[in-house]
């Protein structure tokens, strides 16, 4: 017989007000195989566990229930308790009586009604538990980091500063990112450019830092410690390992396309650098637009070329490498307002930027070297309406998030048009102004006195009369309407997850959020890790944040990186798939299901009455096993089962509720 | 042959002659039959709604019920923006709101399943077949009429009732306009308010709302305006003298979209009445049917 | 011992670990109450819910089953809860066959952040075993069975 310990947790007042836990306790005793029942305010704390402990010590309990707070938040805890003990960490069972059942239900008899059941189920699990014991893996000791945006660039920085190889994996040309896009950053004003282009520089130069560019993540298999990444080098064009980026070719190219680091506003030729001060600073070839690769003709930067580095013959090419840990830094995109915002006009007005395309106008490397000009015809705006959420905090068309950093940069935007061109009237609509940082507060309250007018209102319609666009929206602090014609629109649209996210996060397995940024594994207490082992998250692919915020929660990323790296080995689950090879009958149906290709069919020598015969078996491979149990439910025989959560398990608990 | 009940609703029946005339003119080519809602009463626009919610649900609801009642096998059809959002809103409101659905019962006195579709002439005319039959039928092009296609908000809004793709940009009228040779420009004021509704008790907040509207259409290139309500059409040409007084511009046409296609697929004039339009529209229409293809 | 003849239903939910298991504690963590009724099993994938798990239940009296996995596409082991719905699907079926209401088993995807919708199906699944009554079907079976063991 068994002897289980039961432990009931208080939680402070959190179960003890809507259970009756001495009820509970009491009724625990009376269980079979329950040699010891108590209870505690607090198990979790160092007090209850030592209650555990010597529970355990005077009354040889072999297994231990505790009926606490989700086992998602304090089995670790109780594992590592028992490790101390004469009790596997592994005969452990916790029934969930605070988040299941005292946070959801009001009535007290009822609740401790549910708690008794829920421990009875625990009890008869327990009852089954089975001595289990991990095993260790060894860790790669390299890590990929995918975005090569300040997110990424900084995460491999700190990673690669730990000793640790880094992989920074970036499918544009170059490293950089949106911040290399940006002109100057609030609350500061200090030039973006020249305090992340060091960075790039660093990430590039760093022995322990590989930059793959031009590469996309196609394949994943593997798990934390182990991961097997297939990545795809999209064909450049153009061989870097010769190329000394000397931009003669840049010059001599005929073909002019829309440059997408301007975002449209200015062309670039076929052959070239994202922008100017580029990582690796080494032009490609875009085969969309190249004549050479388009049509047959021209290969004129083959001519110019004094290396010869020009390869059209150049190919995408697919690798495999392994690494310990992977570092999701994938970054935002402005949402597509043109599609959305019919009343804006959709797109068809040429003076409505969006707040990136502002950056790139007013840049002083940007299409128009910093003047700001109205893209249609060259002209100084005398009016500019900023309107703020676009997209954001509006859940009938766009997103029902803030995007956070808007109200900064709007406030930035409008700076920067009256210290350019003082004497502009600067409008800004907006819903609520949000400055929660730094600095951030006086920063707004600096641009209102510069002048910029701030009406709390959406725009309900912009619309072009001559060469004005009309605003017209509503003042609702004076509770009129107001119109606005304005020469230039800049339009602050809502952050939203890079494209390509859903399949990058499919193939890791990580969960996606209602918006499809990338799911922290808890929003307070775990905000760099996902639920995949190993996979961690930095910047904007977890939710809309600015550039400090981002750079802290990278170089948190990293840290968690580095201690991962830093053992050489961990432990795995034991809680994987085992066969009981006298009744398995080879079928191989677990074989097909499984999505790890952990089982494999093996023959066997075996006999049948008294001939000798060969047959085959299912086996398991323990290393990849990840102890899904979609195995068991496939299986016909019986023969394989789940350690931790047997069939025989699950029935237990299946016939304690019904009793 | 496609068969629908209809609505046609008090403007088609006073102000809206050459409308009416037209549909019925265009329906009979393209072999549409309109069997008319016996004993339809006021959908309840503009003023049912505002005085009481039952009110406002129950007129409409009426009318659908009866039609339901007898053919219920058609789908309700109607021509005019306002019908179609009160019979609209009265369909959407029996389906998904229970509470409004036992007000309009026990106010009609009659039961009302909501389970056909309420449909304006937009929606009958972009069906893919039908837009077909209008190209088949068109035996006169409209060369190069600049057209400004005016929706109506209530054609569009709101989205959730109507169901319509585009409520701030719709295309559906441009495309049908485009089959009769005619250019539809593009133009910011396609689904605007124009203020029919409030021009008698809030002329001072509503005067100016078609004019913005009559503005924007000239200021794009428009030749004429073509609307899918008879409202609206009403309203655009009776606010004209104030428009050509505050602003200094020209008149500019207003007609329906089933004059555009009666006049295409060889109406006269006189069969259907364009006289009687407040702003003459004959000669912007002669003179696309003269031009030749550049 | 049996189960009593009241119209307080048991229901077991079999939740997986990474989704539906998460969103019934955040549905916890925000307080939203739902019935008494549902019992939450852990299993560590939808896929692993054996048919037999469901049948025990049925057979023993419970009058309602659910079973929970990830959004189809999002499974934590990337496949398991594509095996759940083809299995489930015909699962229903089998159970109609034996005499027992199809109404009385639901297999839903609720994900680690739809606590509301965890809270919805537990009322709604609650609302549905309550009108069908007490599951009588194997009552006798069982008692039987029972007494033979004693």
């Amino acid at each position: 017989m068994s002897k289980i310990g039961v432990f009931v947790c208080h939680c402070g007042t959190n179960i003890a007000n809507t259970v009756d836990v001495e009820r509970a306790v009491a009724s625990a005793r009376e269980l079979p195989g329950v040699a010891f029942a108590s209870e505690y305010k607090y198990m979790c704390s160092e007090p209850g566990q030592q209650m555990i402990k010597d529970a355990i010590e005077e009354y040889g309990l072999d297994r231990v229930v505790i009926a606490s707070c989700s086992p998602r938040m304090h089995e670790t805890t109780f594992r590592k308790m028992l490790k101390d003990t004469k009790v596997n960490p592994y005969m452990l069972e916790i029934a969930n009586i605070r988040e299941q059942c005292s946070w959801v239900h009001t009535d007290k008899a009822k609740a401790t009604e549910k708690a008794i059941r829920l421990i009875r189920m625990s009890v008869a699990k327990a009852a089954r538990d089975e001595p289990l014991f991990a095993s260790s893996i060894p860790i790669e000791k390299r890590a990929l980091v995918i975005g090569g945006g300040i997110a990424g660039i900084q995460a491999a920085l700190d990673i690669a500063d730990a000793g640790h190889e880094v992989a920074l994996l970036e499918r544009e040309p170059s490293i950089g990112g949106k911040m290399a896009m940006l002109d100057k950053t609030f609350p500061t004003l200090d030039c973006s450019a020249c305090i992340s282009t060091p960075k790039m520089v660093d990430a590039g130069a760093h022995p322990n830092i590989k930059l793959l560019t031009s590469c996309e993540v196609v394949k994943t298999e593997g798990y934390i410690g182990n991961f097997q990444v297939t990545i795809r080098r999209n064909a450049r064009y153009v061989n870097h390992d010769i190329c000394t980026g000397c931009g003669l070719c840049e010059t001599k190219c005929p073909v002019k396309t829309d440059s997408e680091f301007n975002h449209g506003l200015s062309k670039r030729p076929a052959i070239y650098k994202l922008f100017p001060q580029a990582v690796p600073s080494k032009p490609v070839i875009d085969k969309n637009s190249c004549l050479k690769l388009t049509k047959g003709k021209c290969g004129v930067c083959e001519k110019v070329c004094p290396l010869g580095c020009i390869d059209y013959a150049d190919e995408d090419r697919e690798f495999t490498e392994t690494f310990g840990a992977i570092v999701f830094a994938t970054g935002y995109e402005l949402i597509d307002w043109t599609a959305l915002y019919g009343e804006y006009g959709g797109g068809r007005y040429p003076d409505m930027l969006t707040g990136l395309q502002f950056e790139r106008l007013v840049n002083a490397s940007g299409p128009t070297e910093g003047h700001i000009v109205r893209p249609s015809d060259g002209k100084e705006p005398k009016t500019v309406a900023i309107v703020k959420c676009v997209g954001s905090r509006d859940p009938k068309k766009g997103k029902s998030y803030c995007s956070r950093a808007c109200c900064m940069y709007a406030a930035k935007h409008a700076h920067q048009i009256l210290d350019k061109l003082p004497g502009t009237r600067v409008f800004i609509f907006y819903i609520d102004v949000r400055t929660p940082g730094k600095g951030y507060e006086e920063f707004y309250d600096q641009t209102r006195k510069d002048g910029a007018i701030y009406v709390r209102g959406r725009i309900s319609k912009i619309y072009k009369d001559g060469d004005k666009l009309v605003c017209n929206g509503e003042d609702t602090l004076l509770g009129k309407q107001v119109k606005v014609m304005a020469d230039m629109v800049v339009l602050e649209t809502a952050m939203t997850p890079s494209s390509g996210i859903e399949e990058l996060a499919t193939m890791f397995g990580v969960a996606r959020d209602v918006n499809d940024w990338i799911q922290e594994a808890h929003p307070k207490l775990r905000p760099v890790e996902t639920q995949v082992g190993g996979v961690f998250l930095a910047g904007t692919c977890q939710g809309p944040r600015d550039i400090p915020d981002t750079v802290a929660h990278a170089s948190a990323a990293a840290a968690k990186v580095v201690s991962l790296l830093n053992k050489s080995e961990m432990e795995t689950s034991p809680m994987i798939s085992v066969v009981r090879r006298e009744h398995c009958c080879g079928c191989g149906a677990c074989e097909k299901i499984c999505p790890y290709t952990a089982i494999t069919l093996e023959e066997i020598d075996d006999r049948v009455g008294a001939k000798r015969v060969k047959r085959p078996i299912a086996s398991v491979n323990s290393g990849l096993c990840q102890g899904c149990g979609a195995c068991t439910a496939a299986c016909r025989t019986g023969a394989i089962d789940l350690l931790g959560f047997r069939n025989a398990q699950i029935l237990e608990e299946v016939d304690a509720l019904c009793l | 042959m496609r068969k629908y009940s209809y609505f046609p609703g008090c403007s088609m029946e006073s102000t809206a002659k050459p409308y009416r005339l037209a549909t019925e003119y265009v329906m009979g080519k393209l072999g549409i039959g309109l069997v008319e809602i016996e004993d339809w009463n006021c959908c309840g626009a503009t003023s049912g709604h505002t005085l009481s919610e039952a009110l406002g649900l129950a007129l409409p609801a009426r009318s659908l019920a009866l039609a339901e009642k007898r053919n219920p096998e058609l789908d309700i059809l109607t021509g005019c923006a306002s019908c179609y959002a009160r019979l609209r809103l009265a369909m959407y409101k029996a389906r998904t709101d229970e509470r409004a659905k036992y007000i309009i019962e026990k106010t009609i006195d009659m039961p009302y399943a909501a389970a056909r579709e309420v449909y304006n002439f937009l929606d009958v005319f972009s069906l893919p077949d039908v837009r077909e039959g209008i190209a088949e039928r068109v035996v006169r092009k409209l060369t190069g009429l600049k057209a400004a296609c005016y929706y109506g908000c209530l054609n569009v809004r709101p989205a959730e009732v109507t169901g319509a793709p585009d409520r701030e940009n719709p295309t559906s009228m441009d495309e049908i306009v485009a089959l009769t040779g005619a250019e539809p420009v593009d133009w910011a004021f396609k689904a605007e308010c124009c203020g029919a509704a409030h021009q008698n008790d809030a002329a001072s907040a509503s005067r100016a709302l078609p004019h913005r509207i009559l503005r924007d259409a000239q200021s794009n290139g428009a030749e004429a305006i073509v609307t899918a309500c008879p409202m609206c059409n009403l309203n655009l040409e009776m606010r004209q003298d104030g428009y050509v007084n505050r602003t200094g511009m020209d008149r500019i046409p207003v007609f329906s979209l089933s004059e555009l296609l009666a006049v295409a697929m060889g109406a006269s004039a006189k069969r259907i009445a364009l006289e009687a339009h407040y702003v003459p529209s004959a000669a912007v229409l002669a003179r696309a049917l003269r031009r030749k293809d550049a | 011992m049996s189960v009593k003849e009241t119209n307080d239903p048991k229901i077991i939910a079999f939740c997986c670990n990474w989704c539906t298991y998460t969103g019934a504690d955040l549905a916890g963590l925000n307080r939203s109450h739902y019935p008494e009724n549902v019992h939450i099993v852990r299993v560590p994938c939808s896929g692993r819910v054996n048919p037999q798990f469901i049948l025990r239940a049925f057979r023993n009296g419970c009058d309602g089953v659910m079973v929970c996995g990830c959004h189809p596409g999002d499974c934590h082991y990337s496949t398991g809860n594509y095996f759940t719905r083809r299995r489930f699907t015909l699962m229903k079926r089998l159970l109609e066959y034996n005499g027992i209401d199809p109404g009385r088993f639901h297999a839903r995807w609720i994900s680690g952040s739809e606590a509301g919708k965890f809270r919805d199906t537990a009322e709604e699944v609650t609302a549905m075993v309550r009108k069908l009554g007490p599951n009588t079907r194997y009552r006798e079976y069982a008692r039987r069975e029972m007494s033979a063991d004693e």
